[in-house]
C-alpha cells in the first residue's frame, strides 16, 4: 500500500472493532450491488431476464452476451459490436488527458511560483469554468469547430475536452505546488536555472501523486462523456459511450438486456482498471494536494 | 441596440450560423436512431442497395429519447456547417428545418417517381413543404393498437372488445380474476400514446383533429376532454403499482408472460412478441383500440434530405429513390413492425397484424381518418407536444383530478404556442 | 513568489515574460470557450430563439430581442419551480449524506483495518462509472416489481416495502441514494487523506490529558479536516448542479415531473421543446446560482492564501 496508516493514537476495543468491520463490510456490499446486478445479468440468456428472474443468479451461465456485445451486436447499420469504438475512445482520451494534465501542471507552476498581479483572479476565473453546464456550450462550440475545420474529427473532440479539463487540472496542481517549498525554486533561480529547467528538474520529479489524481480525474470524466462525443465526432469515429448508448437506448427495437449489461461493463472497464491500479496512489495524491484546497 | 446595429449583428451571426453543408464525394452520411437489433439490420438493406450503385454509406447513429438525442446532435452538425446528407426525422421537426431553408428540394425525383400518387396525403403534409418534397417517408406506424395475450383472454372468457364499454368490462373481469388488466410503462410518451387513443375513441376523428392538431381551445376545454381524462383515470386504476418509469418492452413482456391482459402501444410492440416465438392470432392478438377501428393515428419515420449547397447530388437522389423503392419499403417494414409508407407495396411478405395494418392505413387514408399522432410528433409542434405531455403525465400520476387537468391542458397549450 | 529584484537585463525580462506566455493559451481558451459562451447564452436568453439560436418561432432566420420576457415566462412555469425546489432538496441531502458517510468510512478505515487495500477500491469505484453504464441496474434495483422489494418478498419478508421510485413524494430520494452511492467513496478518500495528514503527536498529547476517543475526534481531528470539507463541498455541489445523466437514467424526470432538475429542464427546453430562449434563460439562472455559491468560497479561500 502506498500510504500506510500511521501508528494511530486512537485505541479500539474488541466490540468496537466488530462494529467497525460490520459497518465497513455492509457499505462494501452496498457499493458492489449495482455491479453485481450488471455482472449476473450479463451472464444469463435473455429468456431468464424477461421471464422475471432479474435479481437471481443465472440458471444457465453463458458468455454469449459478452461476445455479442464486443464483436457482433448491432450498433448502427453494421453489426460491429463495441470493438471499433473502444479504440476511438482510446485515441481521444490519451491525448486529451496528457495535454490537459501538462497544461494544468504548467498553469499551477506559474500561479504558485511565478506570481504576478491578478494571478488569483485568473485562477478564480479558471476554477469557475469547472461549473459551466456543458449543454450550453454545445451550439457555440459546434460553430467554432466548424470554423476551425475540426468538426467531426478526433482532434476537435480532443480540443473540447482539453479546454474544459484545464480548470480542474489547474486546481489540482496549483494546490499541490502551493505546498511545495518556494525556497528550492528561489535557490535554483539564483543558480541561474530558467523557467522550464526549474519545472522540469525540481517540480515535476516530485509531482507523482498529484499527476495520478489528475490523470484519474480527467481520464474518468473524458472517457465517460457522452454529449460532446455524440455531437462532435463523426459516426465511425464515435467514442465508446456513444456506441454503448446506441446499443442500449434503441427506442422501438427489441431490448437484449444481457447484451446491454455486458456492453456497459466493457465500456466501464478502462476506468475501473485505472481506479483500481492507480487508486492505491489516489489517497496519497489527494493528501498532498487537493484537500489542502 | 439600434435597429442598424441589430441588423449588422444578426447578419454577422447568421453568416456564421448559416454554413453550407460539406458534400462528401461519393458517399451519403445518414443520421438516424435505428441502432439496435432488427431495425438496424433492416437499414443495412438500404446501405447494400446504395453500395451496389457505388455509393458509400457513412453511418451516424445516435440513439436516445426517441430521436431527441439525434436532434440535438443535428443542431450541432448544422451549426458547424457540416449537415448530414439525410436525417431520420419525425413530423414537425421536418417542417421546422424546412422553414429554415435547410432542406433540399426533391421535386424532380418525386415527379419522376410519382410520389404524389403513392404516398397518403396526410403524410405528404409532412414530407412536402410549400409544394416541395423535402423528405422521403420510410414507413407508417400506427399508434392506436392494443396487444393482448390470447390465452389470458380465453381463460377468462373475454372476447376482443369492440368499444369502450366492452373494454371496461374486460378490464374489470381481469382485475376481479387477479390478473393485471393493463400493462403500461409510465413514461410521458407512453402515457400520451394511451391518451391519444382514448381521446380518439371518445371523441372521434373530428374531435381528435380539433384538439390535437388544430389545438382549438374550445375542444381542449370541452366536456368531451373531461370524459377523456376520466377514462384515463379508469386506465390508471387498472395498471399495476409499478408502472412508473417502466420501459415499454418490459410492459410488453408482461403481456407475453401472461402477467397482464392488454398493452396499448404502437405496432413496434409486435417485434417483442415475434421474438418470443409467439404467433399472431394464436398466442397474441392485435386489434385497434376499442372505438377506433376504422381510424389510424400514425407516426411515420422519414429521411429528411439536407441541402448540400443548392443542388440535389446524384448520391442524395439515389438514397431518396432507394428509400421509396417498393423492395426496401417491404423488406424494412417486415422487420420493423410498421407498414410501408407507399400504399402500393405487396403485402405478401407481411404477417397478419401487418396485413390488417396495411388495409387500415389505406382505408383511413381514403376516408380522411388517417391522422398524425400527437405523442410521436405528428400532431403539434415540439413545444406544444411536450406541454400536453406534462399535463397528461401529471394527471396520470395523480397531480391533477380530471376537471383541473382540462383547465391545465388549455393553459399549457396556450403558453407553449 | 516575487521575482528577484536584480537589474533588468534582457534575459530577466524574458524570464518574467515566459510564465505569462505559458499561461496565456489557457487564459485565452477560458475567455473564448467559457466566458465568451456565457455571454453568448445571456444574449440568446434575451431573444425569441426557438430551434437554433437566432431562429424564431416560424423557423425563419431572424429574431427579435424580447428583453426579459423569457425570464418572466420561466418563472411562471410550474415546471421550473419544481426543478429548482428539487435541486435545493437534492443538493442539500446529497452533500450532507455524502459528507457524513464519507467521514464515517474514512474514520473507520483509519483504524488499521485489515483489508483496507481491498475495501478502498470498492468504495471508490462507483466514481469511475457514469450513469449511462449503471442506470439500468439502478432502475431495476429500485423497482419494487423486480428489485429489492421483490427479492425481499421472495426471501420471505413479505411486509417489506420499498417503492420510493414509483412514488411522487419519494422518488427524489432515490436519486439521492444513487448519487450518494456514486460519490460518497470519493469523499471518503478525501477525508482519509485529511486524516492521514494530521500530526499524530497532537493526538497523543491530547490522549495523555485523558481525552476519550469521541472527544479526540470531535475536538481535534474533525476541526482539522476543514480544508477537506471545503474541497468536498465544491466538488459535490458542482456534481449536484450538473446532475443530468442520473435523472435521465433512473427516472426520466418522473413519476410525472417529480424528479425534474434544472439541468434536465434546461436540456429539454433548449433541445427537445425548441424553446431555446427559455432554455438559455434557465442556464443563466443556473450559472448565477453557481456563482452565488462558489464566488464567496473562492474569495475566502484565495484571500487567505495571499
Amino acid at each position: 500500500m502506498a500510504i500506510a496508516p500511521q501508528e494511530s493514537a486512537v485505541k479500539t476495543g474488541r466490540v468496537t472493532r466488530f462494529v467497525l468491520y460490520t459497518v465497513l463490510i455492509v457499505f462494501a456490499l452496498f457499493y458492489l450491488l449495482p455491479l453485481f446486478i450488471m455482472v449476473i445479468n450479463s451472464l444469463k440468456p435473455l429468456g431468464e431476464i424477461t421471464g422475471g428472474n432479474m435479481m437471481a443468479l443465472p440458471q444457465v451461465w453463458t458468455w454469449e452476451p459478452w461476445a455479442k456485445a464486443w464483436s457482433s451486436a448491432q450498433v448502427g447499420v453494421e453489426p460491429t459490436g463495441l470493438k471499433p469504438y473502444f479504440w476511438n475512445s482510446i485515441k481521444m482520451v490519451v491525448p486529451a488527458v496528457v495535454i490537459s494534465t501538462m497544461a494544468g501542471a504548467l498553469n499551477g507552476y506559474v500561479l504558485t511560483k511565478w506570481r504576478f498581479r491578478g494571478d488569483t483572479i485568473i485562477f478564480g476565473l479558471m476554477l469557475f469554468s469547472c461549473f459551466i453546464p456543458f449543454q450550453i456550450v454545445l451550439i457555440p462550440m459546434a460553430r467554432i469547430l466548424g470554423l476551425l475545420g475540426l468538426s467531426g474529427s478526433t482532434t476537435g473532440l480532443v480540443l473540447v475536452h482539453v479546454v474544459y479539463g484545464i480548470g480542474f487540472s489547474t486546481l489540482y496542481f496549483r494546490n499541490y505546488y502551493a505546498a511545495f517549498p518556494s525556497e528550492l525554486v528561489r535557490a535554483a533561480q539564483i543558480d541561474g536555472a530558467g523557467f522550464f529547467q526549474i519545472f522540469w528538474r525540481i517540480l515535476l520529479p516530485s509531482s507523482g501523486p498529484i499527476i495520478v489524481v489528475c490523470v484519474i480525474w480527467q481520464f474518468t470524466n473524458i472517457w465517460n462523456d457522452f454529449l460532446f462525443g455524440a455531437s462532435f465526432a463523426s459516426g465511425d469515429g464515435a467514442p465508446m459511450t456513444v456506441a454503448l448508448n446506441n446499443l442500449v437506448q434503441s427506442s422501438t427495437g427489441v431490448k437484449e438486456y444481457n447484451v446491454h449489461f455486458a456492453g456497459a461493463i466493457m465500456a466501464a472497464l478502462p476506468t475501473l482498471v485505472v481506479y483500481i491500479v492507480a487508486g492505491r496512489y489516489f489517497v496519497r495524491g489527494l493528501m498532498a494536494g487537493s484537500v489542502k484546497g | 441596440m439600434t435597429f442598424r446595429a441589430k441588423l449588422i449583428f444578426s447578419t454577422a451571426v447568421l453568416a456564421l450560423a448559416a454554413g453550407t453543408a460539406r458534400a462528401d464525394d461519393d458517399s451519403v452520411e445518414v443520421l438516424h436512431w435505428w441502432t439496435a437489433g432488427g431495425e438496424a439490420a433492416a437499414l443495412n438493406v438500404l446501405k447494400e442497395d446504395l453500395e451496389a450503385q457505388g455509393i458509400g454509406w457513412q453511418d451516424m447513429p445516435v440513439a436516445g429519447g426517441g430521436g431527441a438525442e439525434a436532434m440535438t446532435v443535428l443542431r450541432a452538425r448544422v451549426t458547424s456547417g457540416d449537415a448530414p446528407t439525410a436525417v431520420q426525422m419525425l413530423g414537425f421537426d421536418i417542417l421546422d428545418w424546412a422553414n429554415q431553408g435547410a432542406l433540399a428540394n426533391l421535386n424532380d425525383l418525386a415527379e419522376q417517381e410519382a410520389w404524389d400518387e403513392v404516398i397518403p396525403a396526410a403524410i405528404q403534409e409532412f414530407a412536402k413543404v410549400d409544394g416541395k418534397w423535402v423528405a422521403a417517408p420510410v414507413n407508417v406506424h400506427s399508434t392506436n393498437w392494443v396487444w393482448a395475450n390470447k390465452s389470458v383472454l380465453d381463460a377468462h372468457g373475454i372476447a376482443v372488445p369492440a368499444n369502450w364499454e366492452e373494454l371496461t368490462a374486460a378490464v374489470e373481469a381481469l382485475s376481479a380474476a387477479g390478473v393485471t388488466p393493463i400493462a403500461h410503462g409510465g413514461q410521458p410518451w407512453q402515457d400520451a400514446t394511451v391518451f391519444e387513443a382514448v381521446l380518439l375513441s371518445t371523441g372521434g376523428s373530428d374531435f381528435y383533429k380539433a384538439a390535437m392538431i388544430d389545438l382549438d381551445p374550445e375542444a381542449l376545454g370541452s366536456e368531451t376532454m373531461g370524459e377523456v381524462f376520466k377514462r384515463m383515470d379508469f386506465i390508471r386504476a387498472h395498471v399495476d403499482e409499478n408502472f412508473s418509469g417502466r420501459d415499454w418492452n418490459l410492459a410488453t413482456a408482461m403481456v407475453i408472460n401472461g402477467e397482464a391482459g392488454f398493452q396499448m402501444m404502437g405496432d413496434w410492440a409486435k417485434g417483442e412478441f415475434l421474438r418470443a416465438g409467439q404467433v399472431p392470432g394464436q398466442d397474441f392478438l392485435c386489434f385497434r383500440f376499442p372505438g377506433t377501428a376504422d381510424k389510424v393515428t400514425f407516426n411515420a419515420d422519414q429521411f429528411a434530405m439536407f441541402d448540400q449547397g443548392g443542388t440535389v447530388s446524384p448520391q442524395q437522389a439515389a438514397l431518396a429513390q432507394a428509400v421509396l423503392s417498393p423492395k426496401f419499403q417491404s423488406a424494412f417494414n417486415v422487420v420493423k413492425g410498421s407498414v410501408p409508407a407507399r400504399t402500393d407495396v405487396s403485402d405478401a411478405d407481411f404477417d397478419d397484424c401487418a396485413k390488417q395494418g396495411m388495409k387500415d392505413v389505406a382505408a383511413a387514408a381514403a376516408s380522411g381518418d388517417l391522422m398524425g399522432s400527437l405523442a410521436h410528433g405528428y400532431g403539434a409542434p415540439a413545444s406544444v407536444k411536450n406541454a400536453i405531455f406534462d399535463v397528461v403525465t401529471a394527471h396520470f400520476n395523480g397531480e391533477f383530478d380530471s376537471e383541473s387537468a382540462v383547465d391545465e391542458l388549455v393553459d399549457a397549450v396556450a403558453i407553449a404556442q | 513568489m516575487a521575482q528577484p529584484q536584480t537589474a533588468p537585463d534582457a534575459r530577466t525580462r524574458l524570464q518574467t515574460l515566459i510564465p505569462k506566455l505559458v499561461l496565456s493559451p489557457s487564459v485565452a481558451a477560458m475567455v473564448v470557450f467559457v466566458y465568451g459562451f456565457i455571454l453568448f447564452t445571456v444574449y440568446v436568453s434575451f431573444t425569441d430563439s426557438r430551434i437554433l439560436p437566432f431562429v424564431d418561432a416560424k423557423g425563419a432566420r431572424s429574431y427579435d430581442l424580447i428583453g426579459l420576457s423569457n425570464y418572466a415566462k420561466l418563472f411562471k412555469l410550474s415546471h421550473w419551480e419544481i426543478a429548482i425546489t428539487n435541486l435545493a432538496v437534492f443538493a442539500t441531502l446529497y452533500i450532507l449524506i455524502c459528507c457524513a458517510i464519507g467521514l464515517l468510512l474514512a474514520i473507520f478505515l483509519d483504524q488499521k483495518i485489515r483489508g483496507e487495500g481491498l475495501l478502498r477500491p470498492i468504495y471508490l469505484y462507483p466514481m469511475a462509472l457514469s450513469f449511462i453504464v449503471t442506470g439500468t441496474a439502478w432502475k431495476w434495483f429500485l423497482d419494487p416489481g423486480i428489485g429489492l422489494e421483490n427479492t425481499m418478498h421472495l426471501w420471505g419478508w413479505t411486509s417489506f416495502s420499498f417503492d420510493w421510485i414509483k412514488n411522487r413524494d419519494y422518488a427524489l430520494y432515490c436519486l439521492v441514494i444513487a448519487a450518494v452511492w456514486q460519490s460518497s467513496g470519493f469523499v471518503m478518500a478525501m477525508f482519509l487523506a485529511g486524516l492521514r495528514g494530521i500530526d499524530n503527536e497532537i493526538l497523543k498529547a491530547a490522549q495523555m490529558d485523558g481525552a476519550s476517543n469521541w472527544q479526540l475526534y470531535r475536538r481535534i481531528i474533525i476541526p482539522q479536516l476543514r480544508p477537506a470539507f471545503l474541497s468536498a463541498f465544491v466538488i459535490l455541489s458542482h456534481l449536484a448542479i450538473k446532475s443530468y445523466d442520473l435523472v435521465i437514467a433512473l427516472t426520466g424526470g418522473g413519476p410525472g415531473r417529480a424528479t425534474e432538475l434544472p439541468a434536465t429542464f434546461m436540456y429539454s427546453y433548449t433541445f427537445s421543446r425548441n424553446q431555446m430562449g427559455i432554455g438559455a434563460a434557465s442556464a443563466v439562472i443556473m450559472l448565477m446560482t453557481v456563482a452565488a455559491i462558489i464566488v464567496p468560497y473562492l474569495y475566502a479561500e484565495l484571500r487567505e492564501k495571499r
